[in-house]
């Protein structure tokens, strides 16, 4: 395999502690090297160029049957913006539900290189790894969803931490699962009746549990099994004014569980797209709650979170949390796809267009970036946008410009209608804090690997880890302007995923040859559990369980974490 | 106004797509530039000389640029799209999307045009002589956003999904139309002269249709309220006046529903 030596560039790797100092990163055999360990590299010069370690996205919805559902649906969103295939590139369209192939592309271009689908229902997850198969260049997982799934419900009404683990390990090896994701817990269950779980202790009908209970035996199921990865969750009560008290109540739900993973990871819950979760008041009177989210996660080592901040964009809301989509068709009046995955979950898919002249939109952007500016520890809080529910993952740059910029910030201010009103609702006008590279390189790569339990490949710079490395055209030396942080961060001069070049001064270079993570949880014998498991199929599933496993084709290049978790 | 002739050559062997056939694309160029603008037919890129003869010259701007368009263009698409100024006289029937996403400016049809004539259209006048396909004044499939603004007149007849998603503008139509018509409509009016089919106004939030003809079915989502006189498009006459679609949610304006109104003239 190739040997490169990227020469001289601005080196920022939380990793290994570098702070922008000028340094050499070599790549040997799909790895980082020792530069000492290269004999006749292909030299790179990233003289006044910045370097990282490839980006990694914690949470994004990119690939599976509701991602598919957003594409068919909204023909309009490929309008005017599809490219014919040319050279190596393959043809691709589509803005906020892209393509695979511009999915993989597109992150290729942000320096991105490992990209975690966050909602799988396992029951397609056969066609979420068919995704995932065309998605070129990225490694990706997916996180199957468990906060509404029979079977969890049964087991955690009793308390069967032994029974939900059993479970977990058997579905996450069904279906090639990375994680164990929940999505408004108990609430899509209700929905089925036409209800949902506003708070932590509203029951769910018929099954007669708790969010509360859901949350916290799945996080003890999770540390049973000492999985690479925490419990991920998109608490109740998304969107709603007033909806941070609930969060609360859910991140107090980890007191007192410490995390066993032999991964590296520090937290035993990963909250995601917080931004969706911060909001105080009532109403029209809705205003921003971060800091008293941030004060509670800046104080609990043992939570992550990542933002989702709302970009101002049109696209494409989708979730596993079916009445909250409901909610917002009944709010934009637009079209409205609703699904009901059988035993395991739902779904709703709904366009929405984030305005700058309304004025909820404009305190959800201030929300989003408070979260960031606020964070002490950048290495627990990650920069995402809920692809694509609160903006195009495309948008990330712009992201990075708005947190390193109060410049960039003060230009939105200006463009709102409401401009007064929002600064009234938020605090994010007061705040002058501007990160830094090496913040977002840890909000960006060494965090969330680290989250992930995957810090032994991703994330960094040092030797041994995958040879995932970007290359931008960005002189932090050099007076910018806040626009050139994102024409920079949008289109990476070089990027290198596991030793292979994929973008070649700008142009994407090689498919790369992607990989499929999903954890091998070996827990002992349960044949209660197996029992249920065949019940469940004959008497509820329209498949049976042969057809039910993610097997040979679907997993083209599988990378299997292995997890013994016997006892 | 500076005047550019094309009178087509050769016909294209599949579809040709010549969104470039507009004032904007034309505007400040000589007959020389003109004809290296790009077409294309399926996946391949052509010159527009490859396919028109062109004479004369464009104006500065595309306010000052009038386009004659000669020949058979029934395979030609997407003549005038996005135009925002000028004028635009197509002599022969056209193919689809006849001044979609127009912004300004005329285009004249003398002939009939396929579907998706005026699609999203923002502003200026299309006046098709002949008839009219399908989708004339609707949405891009699966978009929201309609007809905006602007006129349509068609002397004969048009298809079925009649402004779909409209929210504003007009449309008049001197002959029959097919099924479909302001389905999910939130603004505008469509006038037609002749017959009518049914599914008029289904989902209809806001906006007007007037009928002089006949209706075969109503939807049973629209009410008769009472018979009006209306002064429609330079005719006179009395309508009997439905509101609907009563299935649908409606913005109220000071305590009273504002529904979406359907006027059938009777006959005296
Ligand atoms: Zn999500």
């Amino acid at each position: 395999m190739a040997e490169f030596l990227i020469k001289n560039g601005f080196v920022f790797d939380p990793v290994l502690g570098i702070k922008g100092d000028v340094a050499d990163v070599a790549i040997k055999d799909g790895k980082i090297v020792e530069t000492s360990a290269l004999r006749s590299p292909k030299v790179i010069d990233a003289t006044g160029k910045t370097v990282m370690a490839g980006g990694v996205d914690i949470h994004a919805h990119v690939a599976g049957p509701k991602v598919n559902i957003g594409r068919n649906f909204r023909p309009e969103d490929k309008l005017f913006n599809c490219t014919a295939g040319h050279g190596i590139e393959r043809m691709q369209g589509g803005f906020s539900v892209p393509t695979t192939i511009r999915t993989g592309y597109n992150y290729a271009h942000m320096g991105y290189t490992t990209v975690m689908e966050a909602a799988m229902p396992p029951l397609y997850a056969r066609h979420t790894h068919e995704e995932m198969r065309d998605t070129p260049i990225l490694d990706q997982g997916a996180y199957p969803v468990f906060g509404n799934n029979w079977f969890v419900l049964e087991y955690l009404k009793n308390h069967e931490i032994e029974n939900t683990a059993a479970y977990i390990a058997w579905l996450l090896r069904a279906t090639k699962g990375y994680a164990v994701k929940v999505v408004n817990p108990g609430g899509t269950e209700a929905w089925g009746w036409g209800l949902n779980c506003e708070n932590v202790h509203d029951p769910v009908p018929y099954f007669d549990i708790t969010p509360a209970q859901i949350i916290k035996g799945l996080i003890e199921a999770n540390e049973y099994l000492g999985l690479p990865h925490s419990m991920h969750m998109h608490a109740n009560n998304l969107g709603t004014p007033g909806n941070y008290t609930t969060t609360l109540d859910s991140f107090k739900l980890s007191e007192g569980i410490k995390p066993n993973s032999k991964f590296g990871r520090a937290q035993v819950m990963h909250h995601t797209h917080v931004q969706f979760h911060s909001y105080g008041g009532e109403g029209f009177n809705f205003e921003s709650k971060a800091p008293e989210i941030m004060d509670y996660v800046n104080t609990h080592d043992n939570i992550t979170i990542d933002l989702g901040c709302v970009t101002l964009d049109e696209t494409t809301t989708m979730t596993a949390d079916g009445p909250f989509e409901h909610h917002l068709t009944e709010l934009n009046h637009l079209k409205w796809a609703n699904a009901d995955v059988e035993l395991e979950t739902g779904s709703g898919v709904v366009p929405f267009v984030y305005s700058a002249n309304n004025k909820a939109n404009a305190i959800q952007w201030c929300i989003g970036l408070e979260l960031g500016l606020l964070a002490k520890d950048p290495m627990r809080v990650f920069l995402t946008t809920d692809h694509p529910n609160a903006g195009p993952f495309i948008r990330y740059p712009r992201i990075m410009k708005w947190l390193m910029s109060q410049e960039a910030r003060d230009q939105q201010f200006d463009a709102f209608k409401h401009k007064d009103k929002v600064i009234e609702a938020t605090n994010l006008a007061g705040m002058d804090r501007e990160l830094s590279l090496y913040e977002i390189a840890q909000m960006t790569r060494a965090g969330p690997a680290k989250a992930l339990g995957l810090s032994h490949m991703y994330g960094g710079l040092a030797p041994g880890l995958d040879g995932d490395v970007a290359v931008y055209d960005f002189n932090p030396n050099e007076p910018y302007a806040p626009d050139d942080i994102e024409k920079a961060f949008l289109n990476a001069k070089h990027l290198f995923k596991s030793g292979v070049q994929v973008i070649s001064d700008h142009e994407i270079a090689s498919n790369g040859n992607k990989r499929t993570l999903w954890v091998n949880a070996r827990a002992n014998e349960n044949p209660q559990v197996m029992r249920d498991i065949k019940e469940k199929f004959l008497r509820y599933y329209t498949v049976t369980l042969n057809n039910y496993e993610v097997t040979g084709h679907y997993l083209r290049n599988p990378h299997v974490i292995e997890v013994d978790a016997t006892q | 106004m500076e005047t550019v002739t094309l009178t087509i050559k050769s016909q294209p062997g599949l579809f040709l797509e010549a969104d470039s056939i507009t004032p904007d694309a034309f505007a400040g160029k000589k007959a020389e530039e003109i004809v290296d603008l790009p077409v294309y037919v399926g996946r391949e890129q052509f010159r527009l000389g490859d396919f028109f003869e062109v004479s004369g010259r464009a104006g500065a701007t595309p306010a000052e640029t009038k386009i004659v368009v000669n020949g058979d263009l029934s395979r030609v698409k997407y003549i005038g799209m996005k135009m925002t100024a000028g004028e635009i006289v197509a002599n022969s029937n056209a193919d689809m999307y006849v001044g979609a996403w127009m912004q300004g400016g005329k285009i004249t049809v003398n002939g009939n045009v396929d579907a998706f004539a005026g699609t999203g259209m923002k502003g200026g006048e299309i006046a098709i002589k002949g008839n009219a396909g399908n989708y004339l004044g609707a949405a891009y499939r699966g978009d929201w956003r309609g007809m905006a603004g602007g006129k349509i007149s068609v002397g004969g007849n048009a298809g079925s999904d009649l402004g779909t998603f409209m929210n504003g503008g007009e449309i008049v139509v001197g002959g029959d139309v097919d099924v479909h018509v302001a389905t999910h409509a939130e603004g505008g009016k469509i006038v037609i002269k002749g017959n009518a089919k049914s599914r008029l106004g289904g989902q209809m939030v806001e906006g007007e249709i007037y009928v002089f003809g006949n209706i075969d079915t109503m939807m049973p989502g629209f009410a008769y309220r009472q018979d009006v006189d209306v002064d429609v498009d330079g005719i006179k006459g009395r309508f009997a006046l439905y509101e609907g679609d009563l299935g649908e949610r409606h913005r109220k304006r000071k305590g009273q529903a504002i529904y979406a109104r359907l006027y059938q003239r009777i006959n005296a």
